[in-house]
C-alpha cells in the first residue's frame, strides 16, 4: 500500500498545521495531502492564518517595554528586606491599636497631621452624593488606579474589602494638604459607604500606629505608612473600622 | 540590578494582551494586572513547570473576569478611539482587516487562535492556560479558524453585533 488509504481527520490536519504531530505522523500526513488536494488547500489556508496573525502581532515583541511594567516587578523586591521589620512593627501596631481602641476617646498624644480632617470632610461631602459619588467608577478600576497613582506619584492600590462586605464604588482626585490626594469609595449591600483617603503628608511625616478621631460627625481611623497618609472614614463601629484598616494596610504592603 | 524571572516574558505577555485587547494602554494595563497578581501568587508557583504558561493562565483568568464585568464593553468604547496609536492606524490594509476580524471573534476563539498560532503553545499547554480539556481546545480551534475565514471574507456577521 503506497498510498495511505485511511482518511486523515480534520483534527489531525489542524495538529499537522500547528506542528503538534511527531515527525513520523507528520510525514504520513504530508504524503496523504499530496493525494488530497481539497484537504491540502484547507491546510494551506490555516497556515496562512497563522502567518498573518504572527505578522499582525509579532511587532509587539520589538516594542520597548513600558517602564511601568518592569517597575511593577522591581517594587516589591525592594520592599522585601523590609518585611521582617514590618512583621514586628505590625505586632506593635496591633498592640497600640488595641490600646487606642480600648480608650479611643482620649485625644492622641502625638499631634496629628491634618490630612485626616480633610479625609473626614471629603467623606461627608461625597459619601452623601447620590448621582456623582465618584469621578471614575469601579468598572474602570485599572484606569482609576493608574490615573490616581500618576497624580500622587505613588503606586496606589484599591484594597479588596469584599471579605468584609464592601465593594469598590470608584474614586476621585481631591486637593490634599501638600498636593493631590485620592479618595476611594466603598459601599456595602445596604448602601452604607466608607472611604479610603490617601495623601502624601510630606517628607517629615513619621510612620504612626492606627489612630482614631471623631471628625465632621463621622469616624476616622488614620495612619502614616512610609510616605503615604491613609484615612479610613465611615460610620462604622470601631472594631469593624479596624478590620477594614488591616485589609488596607496589607494591600499596600504585600 | 538583577532582573526578575518574569521580566523576560513581558514582551510575549504584551503580544498576547494586544491580541485580546487591541488598545495599547488597556493591553498594558492587563499585563500590569497580570504581573502584579503573579507576584502575589509566586509562592504557589511550582518550580519545574512552565513559567510562561503559568503567567498566561493568570492573564487569561484576569481577562475573562474583565469580560464578565457587565458594563465592561460599554465603558471601554470611548477609550478605543481616543487612544489609537499611529502604529495601529498605519497598519497595511490587510493587517488592519485582520485586526478588525480578530476583534469580531468570540473571546474564546481569539484566545485559542493566538495561543496556538502565535504563541505556539502545544494543545496541552493551551488547555491548561484556558482551563478546558484538550478536546475543547481542538474543537474551538477548528471553529475559530472557520469563523476567522468567514469574517475575513465578509460571510459572517460580527460576534456580538446585531447588524440589521
Amino acid at each position: 500500500m503506497s498510498e495511505s488509504p485511511q482518511p486523515v481527520s480534520d483534527e489531525t490536519l489542524h495538529a499537522y498545521v500547528d506542528g503538534q504531530l511527531d515527525t513520523a505522523r507528520a510525514v504520513e500526513v504530508e504524503a496523504w495531502l499530496a493525494e488530497n488536494m481539497e484537504a491540502a488547500e484547507r491546510v494551506r489556508a490555516w497556515r496562512a492564518q497563522n502567518r498573518a496573525l504572527q505578522a499582525l502581532l509579532d511587532p509587539v515583541l520589538d516594542e520597548a517595554v513600558p517602564a511601568r511594567l518592569t517597575e511593577s516587578l522591581q517594587r516589591p523586591r525592594r520592599v522585601r528586606p523590609w518585611r521582617a521589620a514590618a512583621a514586628v512593627a505590625w505586632m506593635v501596631i496591633g498592640a497600640l491599636a488595641g490600646y487606642a481602641l480600648h480608650d479611643w476617646r482620649t485625644p492622641p498624644v502625638v499631634v496629628a497631621t491634618p490630612f485626616f480632617e480633610r479625609a473626614a470632610v471629603a467623606h461627608v461631602v461625597y459619601a452623601a452624593e447620590v448621582l456623582h459619588p465618584v469621578e471614575v467608577s469601579a468598572e474602570q478600576q485599572s484606569h482609576l488606579v493608574q490615573w490616581l497613582s500618576k497624580r500622587l506619584g505613588r503606586e496606589l492600590r484599591t484594597p479588596d474589602f469584599a471579605p468584609l462586605g464592601y465593594q469598590l464604588v470608584g474614586g476621585r482626585l481631591l486637593p490634599g494638604d501638600k498636593g493631590p490626594a485620592a479618595q476611594f469609595m466603598y459601599q456595602d449591600a445596604r448602601g452604607a459607604r466608607l472611604t479610603l483617603y490617601v495623601s502624601t503628608p510630606g517628607p517629615d511625616a513619621q510612620p504612626t500606629a492606627f489612630r482614631y478621631e471623631k471628625e465632621a460627625g463621622t469616624r476616622v481611623l488614620y495612619w502614616v505608612d512610609r510616605d503615604l497618609g491613609f484615612a479610613l472614614v465611615g460610620e462604622l463601629e470601631q472594631a469593624r473600622l479596624l478590620d477594614v484598616a488591616h485589609l488596607a494596610y496589607q494591600a499596600f504592603n504585600f | 540590578m538583577d532582573s526578575h524571572p518574569f521580566e523576560e516574558h513581558i514582551p510575549r505577555l504584551r503580544r498576547y494582551a494586544r491580541a485580546l485587547l487591541r488598545d495599547v494602554t488597556r493591553a498594558d494595563d492587563l499585563v500590569q494586572d497580570t504581573l502584579e497578581r503573579a507576584l502575589t501568587k509566586y509562592a504557589l508557583f511550582r518550580r519545574g513547570t512552565d513559567l510562561r504558561a503559568w503567567l498566561f493562565t493568570i492573564m487569561h483568568n484576569f481577562h475573562i473576569n474583565q469580560i464578565r464585568t457587565a458594563s465592561y464593553r460599554a465603558v471601554t468604547v470611548e477609550y478605543d478611539d481616543a487612544e489609537m496609536t499611529p502604529e495601529q492606524t498605519n497598519d497595511p490594509t490587510a493587517l488592519r482587516d485582520l485586526a478588525i476580524a480578530l476583534e469580531q471573534l468570540a473571546p474564546e476563539h481569539r484566545e485559542v487562535l493566538v495561543l496556538v498560532g502565535v504563541e505556539q503553545l502545544t494543545y496541552g499547554e493551551a488547555a491548561s492556560v484556558l482551563g478546558v480539556p484538550i478536546g475543547t481546545v481542538m474543537s474551538r480551534l477548528s471553529r475559530a479558524r472557520e469563523r476567522l475565514a468567514a469574517v475575513l471574507s465578509g460571510e459572517a456577521a460580527p460576534y456580538l453585533r446585531r447588524v440589521k
